[in-house]
């Protein structure tokens, strides 16, 4: 098994024609997704990369039962495309779009929130069931088939974390990035607990940065859900200063509550195997899981 | 709940980079007075004998006696490092200016060094005498990230360290919550000024104040309001006597004025450029420069740089499109900081292509010449990343290449030690 995506998600993605779009969906396809077609407003009823184009979301799902989409959209026109997915009954969406205003967020979270649906994103990597789909921008290769799950922050850190995991003769269930910016529609939390709750999921690696409280929940979560599945953490910025921004718009260290070592301390009281090296993230799942 | 609010706002408040973009007092005020938000007026100078005439003007056009000077720079606490003073008459106004313009403001979020003034802000005087006694309050505006939705926070204490009131007084403290579908509702803006003790026409004026207040934020796409304090003066007018306003960087594209309020001798010089550039760069103190694609594996590489022995001399991230180009820009920018004594390019290929990297290396190295004298690590991986090793050995380059993360790391040592 694995969580969010596999190889029956209809696939559909939204910004289908523009370069980034089109770049990524080819490699998606090459790595045997099943993309369905894709979304441009005013270029319905062409092909693109031998799948049909339609000019809304809704008429996708109509035609080709779209259940799963990835947007590529412009900023100032993702948030939009996010509501329209979620109108028109798409269960995963999973935006990549980074640069998306937190205004244009604000509304689109409260839009999608009594939906039945998902938000994966936005400014993540996206998500990616080895051997089975990938829907998101991730080097498909790095990622083979196991029983390891991967939640992260990071895109470039989640390559990271599945090559190490990998190299040790492991593979991974589904890696999913959540994603570096203010406003999310996974958590870390809850990206955890669909990973501890997957059957074929044995460990799971949470990668997470300074700033804020998600690695905070989650460890709590996990402690109280009693789980004996194994977690093994690592908090990226120990070295960052605080009141600077790294990058993502999330990464600050404000207080003495959300620095990478006040993070780390939470996560082992709630008994998160936390590696304070990058480097070691890989040999410490393989460790855990005997 | 509360402690986490203030954080959030502190860090808003902090933050100096790329992803928001701070203004002026002056500027905040001009945008919440677009609004319709009272603020205490003032004119900006660069020159004491510009203060002086923005004094006679203010007198002329708001009665007022006496006038307030205060430096104009991006720091909070600017009174307790005396860049805020009251001046009496033409004369004062004019000494007081000399004083302030040209100083290196040291408060409490400076560094030691301090910040050169640029420019003063003439005001008027809003402490008069009158019918009632002034009162001070504490309103900021922000995005709570726990729900994804803005919320008001404000307080009776107003004119304090916002921080420190959370820390004694955390029940003066309160918070209400915006939803994004209606906006400001009027019972919210009701709330809020009972909660503040206000009756009469105060009363009157802090529910439109805080409506426009909200108005203000949301119209102007920005990220963090911070009034402190919100006055109510002796005759019950409701105004901001101060203003914090940072915007949203990523919606500045469609307030073309705004975008051109950025003050770029607010920033650190190599980070102007590197915005320009299109990459994301923060200027710290340590011996290895550092390139790679990602934030959090950005983050991660410092840290990796840390465990080696090093310390960062930056934060880099090239960003998603990387090609030749930008590569070369972020090897200047690196190069321009006389503490490197090692670089470490740590990519991994997803959109970023492994052999646009190497190319731009390469690249770099040709155009630069003997500009480039440290050790250079090369760890390229993921997509393309064949091509990309083969480009850079079959190059000559000067540079040694590393395939895993803990490799590059013993590099780094190599070279330090």
């Amino acid at each position: 098994m694995s969580v969010l995506v596999n190889k029956n998600s209809n696939i559909i993605v939204q910004g289908f024609t523009g370069s980034e779009g089109t770049f990524h969906a080819e490699q998606m396809i090459e790595y045997g997704t099943n993309v369905v077609g894709g979304v441009t407003p005013g270029k319905g009823g062409q092909k693109h990369l031998d799948k049909p184009v339609f000019n809304t979301v809704a008429e996708a799902v109509k035609e080709v039962n779209a259940d799963t989409s990835i947007i590529f959209v412009p900023p100032a026109f993702a948030a939009d495309a996010i509501m329209e997915a979620a109108d028109a009954g798409i269960k995963v969406i999973i935006t990549i779009t980074e640069g998306i205003p937190v205004a244009d967020m604000i509304k689109a979270s409260d839009y999608i929130k009594d939906k039945d649906c998902r938000l994966i994103g936005p400014n993540c990597p996206g998500v990616i069931t080895p051997g089975e789909a990938k829907v998101g921008i991730m080097p498909g290769f790095v990622f083979k088939p196991g029983n390891v799950g991967i939640v992260s922050k990071s895109g470039t850190l989640t390559y990271e974390a599945a090559d190490q995991v990998v190299k040790e003769g492991l593979g991974i269930t589904t890696a999913i990035g959540i994603g570096g910016d203010p406003i999310i529609g996974t958590t870390t939390k809850e990206a955890v607990e669909l990973l501890i709750n997957d059957d074929d999921t044995k460990c799971v690696v949470m990668i997470g940065e300074i700033g804020g409280q998600l690695e905070a929940d989650a460890a709590k979560w996990y402690k109280a859900s009693g789980s004996k599945k194994p977690i093994v953490g690592f908090i990226a910025g120990e070295t960052a200063p605080a009141g600077r921004t790294m990058g993502h718009a999330g990464a600050i260290v404000g207080g003495s509550e959300d620095t990478a070592q006040a993070k780390k301390k939470i996560m082992r009281e709630c008994g998160i195997h936390v590696v304070d090296s990058p480097a070691e993230i890989g040999k410490k799942v393989a460790e855990v899981m005997g | 709940m509360l402690f986490v609010f203030v954080i959030f706002a502190k860090q808003n408040s902090n933050d100096k980079k790329n992803l928001i973009m701070n203004l002026h007092e002056y500027q905040g005020k001009e945008i919440l007075n677009s609004f319709g938000v009272r603020i205490q007026r003032g004119i900006v100078a660069n020159t004491p004998q510009e203060a002086v005439d923005a004094a006679k003007k203010l007198t002329e056009e708001t009665g007022t006696g006496w006038h307030v000077i205060k430096a104009q720079v991006h720091a909070g606490g600017r009174g307790k490092g005396g860049g805020v003073k009251l001046a009496k008459n033409l004369q004062e106004v004019e000494n007081i200016a000399d004083e302030i313009l040209g100083m290196h403001l040291v408060t409490p979020q400076t560094s030691a060094e301090g910040k050169l003034v640029n420019q003063v802000l003439i005001a008027e005087d809003v402490y008069y005498p009158g019918d009632n006694e002034p009162d001070e309050f504490y309103m900021s505006v922000l995005l709570n990230r726990a729900n994804g939705r803005n919320m008001i926070m404000y307080s009776t204490e107003g004119g304090m360290d916002i921080e420190t009131v959370a820390e004694e007084t955390p029940h003066l403290i309160f918070t209400e919550e915006i939803d994004p579908a209606t906006g400001i509702l009027p019972f919210q803006a009701r709330k809020i000024a009972f909660n503040l003790g206000l009756s009469g026409a105060a009363f009157k004026e802090m529910t439109k104040f805080v409506t426009a207040l909200y108005t203000a934020y949301d119209k102007s796409d920005s990220s963090l309001f911070e009034i402190n304090p919100v006055l109510k003066t002796s005759d019950d007018k409701i105004m901001a006597v101060d203003a914090k306003v940072t915007l949203d960087d990523n919606a500045l594209y469609r307030h073309k004025d705004y975008a051109a309020m950025r003050d770029e001798r607010e920033e650190n010089p190599t980070e102007v450029e590197a915005r320009k550039a299109g990459l994301s760069y923060v200027d710290l103190d340590g011996n290895v420069g550092c390139m790679v694609n990602g934030a959090g594996l950005a983050m991660a590489t410092m840290d990796l740089i840390k465990h080696a022995g090093g310390e960062p001399a930056n934060f880099l991230d090239v960003g998603g499109t990387a090609d030749a180009k930008r590569v070369e820009e972020a090897f200047r920018l690196i190069l321009k900081d006389e503490k490197v004594e090692a670089i470490l390019i740590n990519i991994f290929g997803g959109i970023v292509r492994c052999d646009r990297v190497a190319q731009g290396v390469v690249d770099a190295y040709k155009n630069m010449g003997d500009a480039i004298n440290v050790p250079i690590i090369v760890r390229l991986q993921g997509t393309n990343a064949d091509i990309a090793k083969e480009l850079i050995d079959s190059s000559g380059l000067n540079v040694q290449s590393a395939v895993q993360f803990k490799e590059a790391a013993d590099k780094v040592q190599q070279v330090l030690s």
